[in-house]
């Protein structure tokens, strides 16, 4: 797809913003992937001529850093933690109740674009295991039968 | 640097310092089994562990290739536990690596293989899922295949480091990591210059070029006049796939066995490099004489047509318009010599043996072809060839020599043939320029500040009082240098030599790969010299020549008169001459809407 | 109001600290006549709506201009997560648990303005069932001794007075008297040992580093705290960043640095957050930027977002990963100490290393040697998880036994369930047993019961956990994480992987497990980097110990803790079913039949997906798997 001319002065304005950064791709990506919402090819071109690395080093960059991604992620972000201290209490089963319930696996994003589902390592909330995090907003001690509500909630502030 | 003295399974050894084990262990009479390393190439370094040894005092096993040496360091090869590691990780790069070793076109050649025999890799010993492969036959030079690749990252550091250029990178993760352009792309769809020196390094058959020896078939399956011409670099490396020693001049051994694989007419590119050289000669001359910005820049290797025309699109108005000489060879062969013999042009198929993989692409070029007919059908690349004349029960050792055909377009000079090594095209333009503008012969004839295997290399020239500066380098890494050299006006030269690989055409994409693990009975330090003794094999014909420039080649001398005309005259140009495109993208459907 | 006025010299620095010590004495003391009440602003405790609560007591004191006498703060992590969010009441010292927004209004109208404690938000011990007013009298804490995580807690980590009242900067004004090499030999003489999980002596990194000849180095905190478990670096930097910018100043301070690079996970953006207001506090104030206090040391702190890649916790792949690229480790040698960030000396610490620093440095390398073991000096911050009653981080000295950790401060296993294993050093380490529980923790000892300390991570293991499928957890784990760069850990943990699912499935031959160790041997040996030579020790240390288990998988067939779902089937006992129908009508595949009120219902093992739903809907208990 062909960028917009206000989305291509958009990277070129945080590529820019680090110009004085000996090695500025991870924090370019990392604004962009903010701001942008997302990394595909046509961003990562722009980026590999405003700051001259080519384009397979940011792809490969971007490839092998979770938080970046290739596709656009749906509004709403639902990171399940399946670190240790989650698994153990059950984060897994929580990872697939989102899943069956969404009619998603991990990773993808839900056809309406709103949710988004990934499983999280260790997000550092192990006291309230299992704990989930929607667009940084941790849940603690997430049940199983809180998760429809959960989604629920979301829906219903889309339709307000 | 002083000497050290180290230990190799408890036996004293005395080397210099700096080095890695590996390389110490090598000097020592060692060979370490290895797969990730590539000359001084940093590639993943330390990847593959596939060369582990113990050394005393470290509390794991240590990679000999990125390991240094140290005075008195003690190093174990033959630990059981290294031996077990090294068979191990062998072991697990075979459980994920495609399994038709049999009908793999690397087979013979391949180091995985070679390395796997020699730790002693077990069958099917960790069986189990595969990362997800990709195999691109898309492009017309390269075939890049995932299954058979194992990360070493060697063609990474080949297309990155030696060439500048960076369409190839590890992409993804862990088990699912692969080796390729962004998004898997095929060569097609990035902007890749089909140069093949990553085919040059990899050490399974992952990355090969694009074979066309079924069209070969083919052409001789529909009876056509199937007429063969083979570049100056391809009888300097050809013996390397029979065992010759590299550096071994095979031409008559060459041109025996192409008789014997039924070509029509067997022709050497060395007429197509002297027409170039004559009709590029001209045109310098033309843009001197007219004043255009300089400097003019050479156009017979395509890898290095396809980087100007993706990276540097502004200057192809340096680029002098003739055809490679091969294509030249093509569009003569349909034209005069068509004519002269009275043959159908149609019913041509013009072969080309080059030891390039761009040319594969190059051929396919529309604007390679004469009303509507490509001066080329066939390029196959030297790799090919070996393997067409081992396929034919052909026995190298019982070939006789014998001559090209004497028929036309036959004749060939000595500057011809250096066309297949970095300086020489400019060598042998500055011979037939020299007499042009003086009408005089330049003496002595081998003008040697163009030899040599440095990336940049510069020379000048006082012709009629005028000072001519000239600059030659190879590899896309020193082209790159003078094109934003002539960016920023800062270039002082006037006509630039600019070949796609480092070290030229005798260092080709397509050229027999140089693995020393299967070159026991070289030099250690082969892989840092074979460019020169293929290089010197060049020379030494050239001086074996009776006619050394081009513009004295008779055969030449006889297109023009009967039928070109002069130099750069219009029939010169429709067959002679190309054009180039200024709106090349670089990801062609990216930009779609 | 902050106060934006630089602070050039050292006289000028310690009366700063002074007087943002008597202000804060003032404040636990009571002195100056007014309550405070503190409020957790941990993740954990933010998660369950501690800024609710503050919002919420902020409301009620101006509805009720109660301004003169009380004041709310937000404070760092108090490590007792599972029980949060907490708030405390200065001077008195009380301490709420579990406090939810409509509790406020009781905290004030009672123990603000009565002085009435509200009994029912107090801790209750879980054994005695007693409940606790103050923080040191709960068990929990007991055993504590807090120098990592000193201020956490206690000051508001947002406002650099409050960390200069509590100690903050006396460690660097101490080392800016002293000699550079002093400095690196107080280091040494202390004892101390990276805490990230090599156990590497501080001091020594930075020895090799101040040897290199070179005008720039750089310090690197390792802040990409990935073990799944731990968390302790993100309460210190959440709870005290300045103490860590402090330790990284010393540090950058005796190798000759002027740069220094923080490498924090994304994944902690509260972290990130503090961490960059005090960085901005301290270069207002001067603190950070050119000629600190006239000293002529200048140090310039930047701060770099890990973005998802555990690997990166391994020096070398977060050097490359600051350097824009894929966050592959280099062979070392060379080590960062010669050649690191953009090829320059470089000495990289983690979080809680940094955050000793200081104190090392105020109170002595002698008296900080004097904690700890003899070959572990200091305390160690554990993040206790798993099956265990007080979940949390805790901060005990070098050589505290893991019973101690698990029993008294953990305060044992909940539901009378059977300690099994606890696994330390996340998917690096291994698992401790029964046996193994008087350990005393220090660095040598774990390893040499074939586990490690690595960050911290404490996972409590009871008898319902299957250990074939804890190490399958870490392995996949590691196969997740693994940068696919050397062959031994790209495709070995795969292989491993393969082999333990083979062995979960019922599926696995004998022969099999001794492939299972052998690869696991040779990934240890033969790996590049520290991910991949210790991935395979979860699957050692439990082969190890706990073999039977492994053997009973494979010969008999069986999981006894009912984990692994081949294994297991789930049966309906007739004499407890009540012919309710609840389990059939819940269970997703139609796998349970029977007839309501007449006949006990079964369920058809050949349709049942093993999902567990039924035995959560049987209310009678009826429901068993075997």
């Amino acid at each position: 797809m062909r960028l917009r001319k206000e989305a291509v002065d958009m990277i070129k304005e945080i590529c820019n913003r680090y110009k004085d950064e000996p090695s500025p791709l991870m924090l370019v990506l990392s604004d962009v992937q903010k701001e942008y919402g997302y990394i595909p090819l046509e961003v990562q071109e722009i980026i590999s001529n405003e700051l001259n690395i080519p384009v397979s080093d940011i792809y490969g960059v971007v490839t092998f850093y979770s938080f970046f991604s290739l596709t656009p992620k749906g509004r709403y972000v639902i990171g399940v933690c399946i670190g240790t201290a989650c698994y153990v209490k059950g984060g897994q089963n929580v990872l697939d109740k989102f899943s069956e319930l969404l009619k998603i696996k991990p990773g993808q994003t839900t056809e309406d674009g709103l949710f988004t589902l990934d499983g999280l390592r260790c997000i550092g909330a192990c006291g309230i295991a299992p704990a989930i995090q929607i667009n940084g907003k941790v849940y603690p001690k997430v049940k199983l039968a809180d998760i429809p509500k959960i989604i629920q909630e979301y829906r219903d502030k889309e339709m307000e | 640097m002083g000497k050290i003295q180290i230990y190799i399974e408890n036996k004293p050894y005395v080397v210099e310092e700096g080095l890695t084990i590996l390389e110490a262990a090598k000097i020592c009479g060692y060979n370490i089994p290895n797969l990730c390393t590539w000359k001084n190439g940093e590639c993943s370094l330390a990847s593959c562990r596939v060369c582990l040894v113990k050394v005393e005092g470290e509390k794991r096993l240590v990679p000999s290739c990125a390991y240094p040496i140290r005075d008195g360091i003690k190093i174990f090869i033959s630990d059981p536990k290294a031996v077990v590691a090294r068979r191990t990780s062998v072991e697990l790069l075979l459980s994920n690596h495609s399994f038709n070793c049999q009908s793999c076109r690397k087979n013979g050649q391949c180091e995985l293989l070679e390395v796997a025999k020699r730790v002693g890799a077990r069958p099917d010993q960790y069986m189990g899922e595969m990362t997800k492969f990709h195999y691109d036959d898309v492009a017309p030079s390269l075939i890049r295949d995932t299954n058979k690749c194992i990360l070493c990252g060697r063609c990474i550091e080949a297309c990155k480091n030696t060439q500048g250029i960076g369409i190839l990178g590890f992409e993804q993760r862990g088990f699912n990591t692969f080796v390729g352009p962004a998004e898997n792309r095929s060569f097609n769809n990035v902007p890749c210059i089909q140069c093949g020196q990553c085919t040059l390094v990899c050490p399974t058959g992952a990355l090969m070029e694009h074979s066309e020896i079924d069209k070969l078939d083919q052409a001789f399956q529909e009876g056509k006049y199937v007429i063969v011409q083979t570049a100056p670099a391809v009888r300097a490396a050809l013996g390397e796939e029979f065992g010759e020693k590299i550096g071994t001049s095979v031409t008559g051994k060459m041109v025996a066995a192409l008789h014997r694989l039924g070509f029509y007419r067997v022709f050497d590119t060395n007429f197509g490099a002297d027409l170039t050289i004559t009709e590029e000669a001209n045109e310098f001359i033309q843009r001197i004489t007219s004043h255009r910005p300089g400097p003019m820049i050479t156009s017979c290797s395509p890898g290095w047509i396809n980087y100007i025309e993706y990276y540097y699109p502004e200057l192809l108005p340096h680029l002098s318009s003739c055809k490679s000489p091969h294509e030249m060879v093509g569009a003569i062969i349909k034209s005069y010599y068509a004519e002269k013999h009275n043959i159908d042009r149609s019913q041509i198929c013009v072969v080309s043996v080059m030891p390039c993989t761009a040319k594969k692409y190059e051929k396919d070029r529309k604007e390679n072809s004469v009303d509507g007919i490509q001066d080329v059908d066939v390029v196959l690349t030297t790799r090919e060839l070996g393997q067409l004349i081992r396929r034919s029960g052909i026995m190298w050792k019982k070939l006789p020599d014998e001559e090209f055909d004497n028929d036309l377009i036959g004749d060939y000079s000595g500057a011809g043939v250096i066309f297949g090594v970095t300086g020489g095209v400019m060598e042998a333009a500055i011979r037939t320029a020299y007499h042009i503008l003086t009408n005089e012969e330049l003496e002595p004839i081998e003008f040697t500040p163009c030899r040599g295997l440095e990336g940049i290399k510069e020379a000048s020239l006082k012709i009629m009082g005028q000072e001519y500066h000239f600059a030659m380098c190879s590899g896309m890494k020193n082209a790159k240098a003078i094109l934003e050299q002539i960016k920023n006006n800062t270039c002082k030269y006037d006509f630039v030599e600019v070949m796609g690989c480092p070290g030229g055409c005798i260092n080709g994409g397509g050229q027999p790969y140089v693995f020393p693990v299967f070159l026991p009975n070289e030099d250690d330090d082969i892989q840092y010299t074979y460019i020169q003794k293929r290089a010197n094999v060049l020379y030494q014909e050239d001086r074996n020549r009776k006619v050394r420039r081009s513009h004295l080649n008779p055969d030449i001398i006889t297109l023009y008169k009967d039928y070109l005309g002069e130099y750069g005259s219009p029939k010169a140009h429709k067959l002679l001459h190309t054009s180039y495109n200024y709106h090349r993208e670089k990801y062609p459907d990216l930009n779609e809407n | 109001m902050k106060d934006t006025k630089k602070i050039k010299s050292l006289a000028e620095l310690t009366k700063k600290i002074s007087n943002c010590e008597d202000c804060l004495k003032n404040k636990f003391s009571g002195k100056d006549n007014k309550r405070h009440i503190v409020v957790c602003g941990g993740t954990g405790c933010l998660s369950s709506d501690s800024q609710l609560i503050i919002d919420r007591f902020n409301q009620i004191i101006k509805e009720k201009h109660l301004e003169d006498k009380v004041s709310v703060n937000v404070v760092g992590c108090f490590g007792f997560c599972s029980q949060g969010p907490f708030v405390k009441i200065y001077p008195e010292d009380t301490l709420y648990h579990a406090v939810k927004p409509k509790d406020c209004e009781r905290i004030i109208e009672e123990d603000i303005l009565n002085n009435r404690i509200v009994e029912d938000l107090l801790y209750e011990d879980p054994n005695t069932h007693k409940k606790v007013q103050k923080q040191d009298d709960i068990n929990f804490y007991k055993k504590q001794l807090r120098i990592a995580l000193h201020g956490c807690g206690t000051i508001n980590p947002e406002i650099l007075d409050e960390a200069l009242g509590y100690d903050a900067f006396k460690g660097l004004i101490k080392a800016l008297s002293m000699e550079r090499s002093a400095v690196i030999q107080e280091i040494l003489d202390s004892g101390l040992r990276g805490r990230g999980g090599g156990g590497f002596p501080t001091g020594r990194k930075w020895k090799f580093a101040f040897d290199q000849e070179n005008d720039e180095k750089y310090v690197v905190c390792n802040g990409d705290e990935g073990d799944p478990g731990a968390f302790m670096d993100r309460s210190i930097l959440e709870g005290n960043p300045v103490s860590v910018i402090e330790g990284m100043m010393i540090a950058g301070y005796a190798i000759g640095a002027k740069n220094g690079y923080f490498y924090v996970r994304a994944e902690y953006p509260i972290a990130v957050k503090r961490l960059q207001i005090a960085i901005k506090e301290l270069e207002e104030v001067g603190l950070l930027g050119d000629n600190i206090l006239n000293s002529g040391f200048s140090f310039k702190v930047h701060v770099r977002l890990g973005a998802g890649a555990f690997v990166c916790g391994e020096e070398t792949a977060l050097l490359n990963s600051i350097e824009g690229k894929r966050g592959m480790p280099r062979p070392r040698p060379p080590f960062p100490a010669v050649k690191g960030l953009w090829g320059k000396p470089t000495i990289i610490n983690n979080v809680e290393t940094l955050a000793n620093v200081p104190y090392i440095l105020r109170i002595g390398a002698k008296e900080f040697a004097k904690i700890g073991t003899e070959r572990s000096k200091g305390t160690k911050v554990f993040a206790l998880g798993g099956k265990v009653k007080n979940v949390g981080l805790v901060e005990v000295p070098m050589g505290t036994t893991l019973r101690e950790l698990v029993f008294d401060i953990g305060g044992g296993i909940p539901n009378n369930k059977r300690f099994q294993a606890i696994q330390t050093g996340g998917p690096s380490g291994g698992c401790l047993t029964l046996n193994e529980l008087d350990t005393p923790i220090d660095f040598d000892n774990l390893i040499e019961k074939g586990s490690m300390m690595g960050s911290g991570g404490a996972i409590v293991m009871d008898e319902d956990n299957c250990m074939v499928d804890v190490a399958k957890f870490y392995l996949e784990f590691i196969c997740d994480e693994s940068c696919g760069k050397c062959s031994q850990c790209r495709i070995g943990t795969k292989r491993l992987l393969e082999l333990l699912t083979t062995v979960t499935e019922g599926k696995a031959t004998m022969e099999d497990l001794t492939k299972l160790q052998t690869l696991s041997e040779s990934i240890s040996a033969g790996s590049l980097c520290g991910l991949g030579q210790t991935a395979p020790n979860p699957v050692l240390s439990t082969l190890n110990k706990f073999k039977d288990v492994y053997v009973r998988h494979v010969q008999d067939k069986k999981c006894d803790a009912g984990v692994c779902k081949s294994l297991i089937s789930y049966y309906i006992d007739s004499n407890k079913c009540k012919k309710c129908s609840l389990c059939a009508r819940n269970c997703p595949v139609n796998a349970i039949s029977g007839v309501v009120g007449k006949e006990p219902f079964t369920i058809d093992l050949n349709k049942c997906i093993k999902c567990g739903t039924c035995i959560s809907a049987c209310k009678f208990n009826a429901i068993y798997k075997r």
